[in-house]
């Protein structure tokens, strides 16, 4: 890169099942006030900002014409992504690159709460050969879940031991929506949604924001003691006819990674990545995106979720925020992957920190069985 | 439109229920209709291949997503083939066409390069398995509709 992002604040709302009591630009607001309050900027100082929000999860066409004022584009410039959060980070960082825009404002929200998920997750899928099957995001997600327990041989008993690690570790994160003390046998004894998708398999509805300042290397120091900069980063789209793929494998994220990691002058990421952020909306997800991300060869993530080496003190600690499983919503998940490893790039993660974390990784993925899959390098040198 | 406005117990907030309802026509296009009318008229699963790499797609398009080259060449494939995964939906929602519980499935038909999308039936949740041998049940009254097929059941 020409010249080096750097993010100089990052803030999260606590994640909540029903925030009934805000709208969602009172949502937003609460995320934007602590980064602001942070630095000490106004939203004067932005030159321009990057909202995330989805038009079916909003309730409304053009979704981030209702929170101008809250972004600074009141009378100002504002751009915003359907995809994750993530992919927010990714425009504002390409903003700044342009040397056009300096110091930028990032934010996504979603209230889940407000819509019908199932149906609005149908509504995603193409008119005419896939939405009149009724299908949702958890029914795909079941099939592709089959396909890779089916190829590679992985467990229902190592996707279990998925959700009771990123629960117990999101103990230790006070944004956390529902930590649960929970076991193998408590995740293989839950309700049978869609076969072979069972309700702790998956996250609860939720609430949320996030928001993060991003500025050029020139601006950063004097803004902030302790930035965190942008090494690498990209995405990639799988067809959206789930027959055209095999659903075992995440052929979008090897590619996203891959050249995320070339950026970031990454060969061995197993080695050379201290902590990662990785959204799984579905326990399966968390073996085979670690697959997809290079942790392991294609068909191992069974393995490597059944060593120690994923755990906290591990030798890559994945999720030491519980991650998205505890509760977090579609469109936010993935850049609260990049506010929590911004906390760790500072020391700030509390008792979730990972001693001396240097580089990060983050991932975020949007729409059916990981369709776009985004990845993002961090590092604090 | 009826609309409902609560005030929520113990807290000053009102919340207002509403509901957007927009009708809308989708295209199925010149290569997505043909596959529908095939479907229709003569109980034919026609797919599309590609001149330059070979696949055939199922259901037929008319774009290769590798080659980016347009396929003209019609190609009729199979009503049995494999079962490459399957769901089986315990969830009761609005959205869906049959009685719960509904068995999603992607099917591998013979003579097709790419899964194709849809439901199982007239078997136990138990008894399905991967790589089974299935077929396609077509609907009696048909109209041009991907579900003209029933479902897929195992072969006898």
């Amino acid at each position: 890169m020409a010249e080096r992002v750097g993010i100089i604040a990052v803030a999260q709302t606590k994640y909540h099942p029903n925030r009934t009591d805000v709208n969602e630009e009172e949502l937003a607001y609460e995320a934007i006030k602590q980064v602001l309050e942070e630095t000490g900027l106004t939203l004067s100082d932005m030159d321009s900002a990057v909202t995330c929000s989805q038009d079916f999860l909003d309730g409304r066409t053009i979704s981030s014409m209702n929170i101008q004022h809250v972004v600074g584009a009141h009378l100002g410039h504002e751009d915003n992504i359907s995809e994750d959060g993530i992919n927010a980070v990714y425009a504002a960082m390409g903003q700044i690159l342009s040397g056009h825009q300096h110091i930028v404002l990032v934010e996504a929200h979603t209230k889940e709460s407000q819509g019908d998920k199932s149906l609005i997750e149908n509504a995603a899928f193409d008119a005419i050969f896939m939405r009149q099957l009724g299908l949702d995001f958890t029914s795909a997600a079941a099939l592709q879940a089959r396909r890779y327990m089916y190829k590679y041989g992985i467990t229902a008993e190592q996707c279990a031991k998925v959700v009771v690690r990123n629960h117990a570790n999101a103990k230790n994160n006070p944004f956390a929506q529902e930590p649960m003390d929970i076991s193998v046998d408590d995740v293989l004894g839950s309700k049978m949604l869609i076969s072979p998708i069972r309700l702790l398999d998956t996250k609860p509805i939720s609430d949320g924001a996030c928001a993060m300042i991003l500025a050029p290397e020139g601006k950063v120091k004097k803004l902030t003691r302790k930035p965190v900069w942008i090494l690498g980063a990209s995405n990639c789209y799988e067809t959206h006819y789930l027959g055209d793929r095999d659903l075992a494998d995440c052929d979008a994220l090897v590619k996203a990674a891959q050249k995320a990691y070339n950026m970031a002058g990454i060969t061995n990421p197993l080695r050379q990545i201290d902590v990662a952020e990785i959204s799984t909306e579905y326990s399966y997800q968390e073996p085979l995106w670690l697959e997809g991300l290079g942790f392991c060869d294609q068909g191992e993530g069974g393995k490597l979720v059944d060593s120690r080496a994923t755990k906290m003190g591990g030798k890559l600690p994945v999720n030491p925020s519980g991650g998205v499983l505890p509760g977090n919503p579609n469109g936010v998940a993935g850049m609260a992957r990049v506010a929590e490893a911004v906390l760790q790039l500072r020391g700030e993660a509390g008792d979730r920190q990972v001693k001396g974390a240097k580089v990060a990784l983050t991932h975020g993925y949007t729409g059916i069985c990981g369709q776009h899959q985004a990845v993002m390098i961090l590092g604090n040198m | 439109m009826q609309t409902v406005t609560e005030k929520l117990e113990g807290m000053d907030v009102w919340i207002y229920h509403g509901q957007i309802n927009i009708p809308n026509t989708y295209s199925a296009g010149a290569v997505g209709s043909r596959f529908l009318i095939e479907l229709r008229d003569k109980k034919r699963i026609m797919g599309t291949r590609c001149p330059a790499c070979n696949r055939v797609y199922i259901p037929a398009r008319s774009i290769c997503k590798d080659c980016f080259g347009q396929l003209d060449e019609w190609v009729e494939v199979s009503s049995k083939g494999t079962v490459l995964t399957y769901a089986i939906d315990y969830e009761v929602k609005p959205i869906q066409p049959v009685e719960h519980p509904i068995i999603y499935g992607i099917i591998q038909l013979d003579g097709a390069d790419t899964g194709f999308v849809h439901m199982l039936g007239e078997v136990d949740p138990e008894q399905l398995r991967v790589g089974m041998r299935v077929q396609a049940v077509f609907k009696k009254e048909r109209e041009g509709n991907i579900l003209d097929i029933k479902y897929f059941k195992p072969l006898a």
